[in-house]
């Protein structure tokens, strides 16, 4: 089976978000970036089902140079080649295209990515490549197994969830817990080195959308603390302030 | 020309969060000199009255494609049904709730449509240069202005983008038939689980979450009550979702649901940043918890330091007392 997991290069979840040239880039003085956590939810379950079916695991990224790390550490983990597309991530479309393009021609059964990234937490793109390739596009999975052909997946929604079938190929948006994240052994690492990473460049340059600036949300006010005797005052701020009673 | 709408139920009546997505077409209508505000609703579960019902938001029409298979959230099938009703109403919008079945739909049509698509939408677009949306992006950390570059958009909202005005007029429901084909329906689901009549975690105005501080799940029943008293939703923290204590879509946080609601109650989480994320866009956050140094009393609103085992009922009571 011959699987594409494509991976966002993101800064860790607990970095501080600020903005720098009059707020149109993010400041990333310090951050930390990794693997989009739902993408390695997505590689870590791409690398079982290698083991269980057999074939390859292949990883794409769009992105400038400076994600290679990020690239590595998805090959440390198990994937066994990657694709850099070398462009800025400018938007969902111009990423999807470049997906897209990889997949209409790769021969890949099954193409698996994070729901969203965490840095615009669109979820847009599974869905654009789908429709792209013409083929079935399934998020949020939280489970997913392959049958011959067929594969059974549990879809998250509102209040509960629902067991889909689906033939392969498909492409499926992912989340927790559809595996355990695999951490990279030393092993790994020193054969990451060695895998092979294909640069391209980007097939499209189109985008759809443009953002033109940021901005951080207002500072919280000061907390109000109540005792455990002033419940009343409490009940009277949800009241009164807070206008939910 | 019209700004359509997609608009999804849950046990028959329409979602809190697609009234919302109705009410701001209205409005947005109103920005871009359109009067044809038309909702697109699928499948055969919710009656024409609640549809007409639609009308008090903000819609004049509702084009309604009862085909039995869209019972069921076939994310291909709605995908060539919202397209099919934007080519036969010449939409140049789309409008619809972020949710696990509209993200995915509206990925698909931005393709089909050549759309440009701004999610977590969260308030009314500036259009004094271009078409600029305000998102909500990094979990919430942080908005951006984003310009829908392409002459068709798609608008996803996040809860609370609008505060709906209920009007008094009525839309008129129209019937809507499709055409789909087998590939629509390509991915087959087989089965639903879904809790009945509890309120929906990302619909809910208010959300009452408990943590790892509540020491097992046999102590969820407060939780309970306290929700039930405020009509609100349950969610819960990741531990307690990781430990099985609760089911994996109750889950708030970075990875589970986020939730922008009005009030945000937190009993026994410490407040971890990965959690901070799931909930910063609430307007409101009470926080309940033993430990006077939690982390999350510094995002809230208000905070209350003690045992959540005494705190809670005796919170509750007084909010019963207060509706009385």
């Amino acid at each position: 089976m011959k699987i594409l997991v494509c991976i966002t290069h993101v800064p860790d979840t607990t970095s501080k978000v600020s903005f720098t040239d009059n707020n149109t880039k993010f400041d990333s003085t310090g951050v930390q970036y990794i693997i989009g956590p739902y993408d390695d939810y997505s590689l870590a379950r791409a690398i079982e089902l290698k083991e269980q079916h057999g074939g390859s695991v292949t990883v794409i990224n769009v992105g400038e140079a400076e994600t290679e790390p990020t690239i590595r550490k998805a090959l440390a983990i198990g994937a066994d080649d990657a694709i850099r597309i070398n462009a800025n991530p400018a938007d969902s479309f111009f990423v999807a295209q470049q997906i897209a393009s990889v997949v209409k021609d790769g021969g890949y059964d099954l193409v698996l990515m994070g729901r969203e990234s965490i840095d615009y937490n669109g979820g847009q793109v599974h869905g654009m490549v789908g429709e792209l390739v013409g083929m079935p596009s399934i998020s949020p999975v939280m489970q997913l197994d392959i049958e011959g052909d067929t594969a059974k997946l549990a879809r998250e929604i509102e209040g509960g969830k629902e067991q889909l079938e689906v033939k392969l190929p498909f492409i499926a948006g992912c989340q927790e817990p559809i595996a355990e994240w695999k951490i990279p052994n030393m092993r790994g690492i020193m054969m990451a080195r060695k895998k092979p990473l294909d640069v391209r460049e980007p097939a499209s340059d189109e985008q759809m959308t443009d953002t033109v600036r940021y901005e951080l949300p207002p500072p919280k006010g000061e907390v109000k603390m109540f005792s455990a005797d002033e419940l009343d005052g409490l009940v009277q701020a949800l009241k009164n302030e807070a206008s939910v009673l | 020309m019209a700004i359509v709408v997609l608009v999804e139920e849950s046990d028959g009546k329409i979602k809190n969060s697609s009234q919302e997505a109705v009410a701001y077409a209205a409005a947005l209508a109103k920005q871009i000199s359109e009067d044809d505000v038309v909702a697109l609703a699928l499948g055969n579960q919710v009656s024409s009255e609640e549809l007409e019902g639609l009308g008090k938001f903000g819609a004049n029409r509702v084009l309604h494609a009862t085909d039995e298979r869209l019972n069921q959230g076939v994310i291909q099938a709605y995908a060539s049904v919202v397209d099919q009703a934007m080519n036969e109403t010449s939409a140049k919008v789309l409008v619809l709730a972020t949710s696990s079945l509209g993200d995915p739909v509206a990925s698909r049509v931005a393709i089909k449509q050549q759309a440009a698509l701004g999610s977590n939408v969260v308030e009314l677009p500036d259009l004094s240069d271009g078409f600029v949306v305000k998102r909500s992006i990094y979990t919430g950390k942080a908005f951006a202005y984003t310009k829908l570059d392409q002459d068709k958009k798609i608008i996803a909202l996040r809860k609370n983008a609008i505060t709906p005005e209920e009007g008094t007029a009525t839309a008129t429901v129209e019937a809507f038939t499709a055409n789909l084909s087998e590939a629509d329906f390509g991915a087959t689901i087989t089965n639903t689980e879904k809790s009945e009549g509890d309120i929906l975690l990302p619909e809910a105005d208010i959300v009452v979450s408990g943590g790892r501080g509540l020491k097992g799940p046999e102590n969820w029943e407060m939780i309970e009550e306290l929700a039930d008293t405020l009509g609100a939703a349950t969610g819960c923290s990741k531990p307690v979702s990781d430990m099985g204590w609760r089911p994996h879509h109750e889950h708030v946080g970075q990875t589970g649901v986020k939730v922008s609601p009005t009030l945000y109650v937190a009993v026994g989480i410490s407040g971890a940043i990965q959690h901070l994320a799931g909930v910063n866009s609430s307007k409101y956050i009470l926080v309940v918890n033993q430990d006077a140094e939690a982390p999350f009393f510094k995002a809230a609103d208000y905070g209350v330091v003690g045992d959540a085992f005494e705190i809670v009922p005796q919170l509750t009571e007084k909010i019963k007392a207060s509706q009385n």
